[in-house]
């Protein structure tokens, strides 16, 4: 007889708290989300001509000349699938990780002919979400020459624009200065 | 490198202010003092309990209590295993996922009712929103209140004396949700989506490219083989994607309750890495502080439960020093990066406001070396299996840093209720290690320890290790364990030897190249969670049943004081060795031959 007792507290109790956990909770988190911040509620979406060309958050593919190029991505099967996140969890030692970088680092060095020294590690390193929408200052002044080659337009010009998009430490401490790729680059476009 | 001590430092100065006041607040709740939110919810709580048929005054025994728990997982269980199953015929699918399939769907709720939250599954290709809130979000809760009201009951068995009454399940139950857990989800929640974290029902949404892709994709027929030409290679065609398919769903309020209750189990594949999940510096800095902060507050709510603040602080201490050098070795050998890539002409340096450097390999630039290093040693000394950064691409000893925070039994703030219920069955022995050096019986804050509590907290501390080396043994030496390894040998023997301990410790991170949706992965390892968690439920409760009938024995100069200096540093001594006597070899066989090969190769 307990027993049968037990067994209805804890089945009602399971539905009582999974509504309240499992519905209650989040839907009320939706709403006032969605009140207070619905451009980030929604995923920071950029918007054109009424027209969703990607989020501020989500990083975009990028191999022409006149663009910047952001983290590599092993997302399948094609870069940046953004609903399919994950990175390539390669190890360290990994002989097909290293001539990948290899191969990248390759193809940097060919396309970017004025930098000799050193290539940034985030050009050359897969992120972890295959997503990340940032690259470091460092790699974006990298690739400044380049860019600046392609559209015929002042070096000093693009480095300008570098300086205006980067992001600093959040209260100047907490994260890693940053630049995102893609409204970088459509920065580029509007020049 | 300043400004990264600078972060560590503001990291744990912030945790540390949190600990008094929440675990202040915690031990209210639990001894049923009024406290703001538990008056005003009051009539709300008691409703539950007339709802439900539950006596709130009625206490349990030890037996009466586990019994309830195990009834009340179990239920969860299917209940979890039901929804992933049927989630085609359930509301809020937008994407129109199919059911999951059956080992999955069994891995994923032993997974999640037991607070790991290890995931076969990739959660945006896989789950409707129907499955991530009702099934999931409410087990984040649940499995962390089981946890919290089971290390109550056990704090419980030592406070109270001559009395065989540990609290009500029900109870404990419903006031870690409704005054603790939800609260604060509550809050994170909305300043998480505040950063940029989604919270929404829309399906998936398209935004058409400033660059188009295109990649070329092997030909498939009909029956979804690839085609081949006469020389036997498969024929390829170019796609050319213009658009990109942006994810959506309730992501923030499942974040929340992910980090808050040590769970970890991510929206999405790549879990707090994805933009989605942890947007900003300063998301990332909250979700990492939720992660450790009711471990580390409850060592103070155990304080004030059993009246002598001085043994919370002395079990914090001990946790905090164990957790430190890791730390500090993680960031290190992070930072340094990869003496492979240093040969291909790769600048790893740091550059001050410029650029973090170190091994850039499965990070996100927003978070850098600091941000990941330190989250990888926060989740996996607090049983939270979520990640920011992609493990199996950390350097050999980083890696190890993290295996060894889970091998010595997720004990270092651990995971919510579990960590403390584990350290103490680890003061247990140290209380009897040195019992026996100064042949006296072994006493722990008035309560002698004798044959009975030391079989079950062998049985408690026992199980772990045997359960880890034997399913990694398993794993080694058959095909179904090799054929999922995603690297070299090396590295392939420490993502078997990291899945299992993340399984069998209830934490859920996972060195991620290891393919682990197979049945062999996903039952195994569903079973190891399971057998664990309740395994060491029982040994606690049946520990707190003995010391709670217990008379209290006066201190006298002959007792071994718990609260010294001299009694921490013993304590983190019987934990490591523990730890280390067991796993060494393992951790020889795989991150260290790894480092030294490494070394061999391109000196470290």
């Amino acid at each position: 007889m307990t027993i049968i007792k037990q067994f209805k507290i804890a089945f009602i109790l399971l539905i009582l708290m999974t509504l309240l956990t499992g519905g209650l909770y989040p839907a009320l988190v939706t709403g006032i989300a969605q009140i207070l911040f619905p451009f980030q509620a929604n995923g920071s979406l950029i918007k054109l001509n009424n027209k969703v060309i990607g989020s501020q958050l989500i990083g975009q593919s990028f191999t022409n000349e006149n663009y910047f190029w952001g983290r590599p991505s092993e997302t399948t099967p094609f870069p940046y699938n953004a609903s399919n996140s994950a990175g390539s969890n390669y190890s360290a030692l990994n002989k097909d990780y290293l001539s990948t970088i290899k191969t990248r680092s390759e193809q940097l060095q060919k396309n970017n002919p004025k930098k000799q020294g050193l290539i940034p590690v985030d050009l050359v390193t897969a992120s972890g979400s295959g997503l990340d929408p940032e690259i470091s200052p460092t790699a974006a002044i990298y690739q400044a020459a380049r860019i600046a080659k392609a559209r015929k337009i002042p070096e000093e010009k693009i480095l300008s624009l570098i300086t205006k998009f980067t992001k600093n430490r959040s209260l100047g401490i907490l994260g890693e200065p940053r630049v995102n790729v893609l409204q970088l680059n459509l920065a580029l476009n509007n020049l | 490198m300043e400004n990264g001590i600078l972060q560590v430092v503001v990291y744990l100065l912030i945790l540390l202010a949190c600990v008094k006041p929440l675990g202040w607040y915690m031990a209210q709740i639990y001894e049923n003092k009024a406290c703001v939110i538990n008056r005003l919810l009051r009539p709300f709580e008691y409703f539950i309990y007339k709802l439900s048929g539950i006596q709130p005054e009625q206490e349990m025994g030890w037996k009466k209590y586990l019994s309830s728990l195990l009834l009340f997982n179990f239920l969860g269980f299917l209940a979890v295993y039901a929804t992933e199953r049927l989630q085609c015929y359930l509301p809020l699918n937008p994407q129109h996922f199919t059911g999951v399939p059956a080992n999955i769907s069994f891995n994923t709720a032993a997974s999640f009712i037991t607070n790991t939250n290890w995931q076969a599954y990739s959660g945006e290709q896989t789950l409707s929103y129907f499955t991530q809130m009702v099934a999931l979000t409410a087990q984040n809760f649940l499995s962390a209140a089981t946890g919290m009201s089971l290390l109550v009951a056990f704090i419980r068995g030592l406070a109270r004396h001559e009395t065989h009454s540990l609290g009500n399940f029900w109870v404990d139950m419903v006031r870690s949700i409704l005054y603790i857990l939800l609260p604060l989800s509550f809050i994170l929640a909305l300043v998480l989506s505040s950063q940029g974290v989604i919270q929404n029902f829309k399906p998936y949404q398209k935004a058409s490219l400033l660059q188009t892709i295109n990649y070329q994709h092997a030909k498939i027929d009909s029956a979804g083989l690839s085609i081949k030409d006469i020389n036997g290679n498969p024929i390829l065609e170019n796609v050319t994607i213009t658009e990109q398919e942006i994810p959506m769903g309730p992501v923030a309020s499942q974040v929340a309750i992910k980090q808050l209750g040590t769970n970890g189990g991510g929206f999405f594949n790549t879990n707090s890495a994805h933009p989605f999940e942890n947007p900003t510096p300063l998301s990332n800095f909250l979700e990492m502080l939720a992660i450790l902060l009711i471990p580390a507050a409850l060592c103070y709510t155990f304080g004030i439960m059993v009246k002598d603040k001085r043994q919370g602080w002395a079990i914090f201490l001990a946790m905090f020093i164990l957790f430190i050098p890791l730390v500090t070795m993680t960031i290190y050998f992070e930072q340094k990066g990869n003496p492979a890539l240093t040969h291909l002409s790769i600048d790893q340096t740091i550059k001050p406001n410029l650029s973090s450097g170190g091994n850039m390999e499965g990070k996100e630039t927003r978070l850098g070396i600091v941000n990941s290093a330190l989250w990888a040693n926060a989740t996996t000394a607090s049983s939270n299996g979520s990640i920011n950064a992609m493990l199996d691409s950390f350097m050999p000893l980083s890696g190890l840093a993290c295996i060894w925070l889970m091998h010595l039994g997720e004990v270092a703030f651990g995971g919510v209720g579990s960590g403390l219920y584990g350290m103490l069955m680890l003061v247990i022995i140290t209380v009897f290690i040195a019992g026996l050096m100064v042949g006296r019986t072994p006493e722990y804050l008035g309560k002698k320890i004798e044959p009975y509590e030391m079989k079950m907290v062998t049985v408690a501390v026992l199980i772990m290790p045997l359960a880890v080396l034997l399913l990694t043994a398993v794993a080694s030496v058959t095909k179904m364990g090799v054929s999922s390894i995603g690297n070299p040998p090396l590295h392939g023997f420490s993502e078997m030897l990291y899945a299992f301990t993340s399984m069998g410790n209830n934490n859920g991170s996972a060195f991620a190249g290891l393919q682990v949706a197979t049945p062999f992965y996903t039952i195994a390892g569903g079973i190891e969670m399971l057998l664990l968690r309740f395994w060491i439920a029982i040994s606690v409760l049946a520990i707190a049943g003995s010391l709670s009938h217990k008379k209290l024995i006066p201190t006298t100069s002959g007792t071994l004081p718990t609260d010294t200096l001299l009694f921490v540093i013993l304590l983190i001594g019987v934990a490591s060795v523990l730890g280390a006597l067991t796993f060494f070899p393992t951790l020889a066989l795989g991150p260290i031959a790894e480092y030294l090969k490494l070394g061999a190769f391109y000196g470290n």
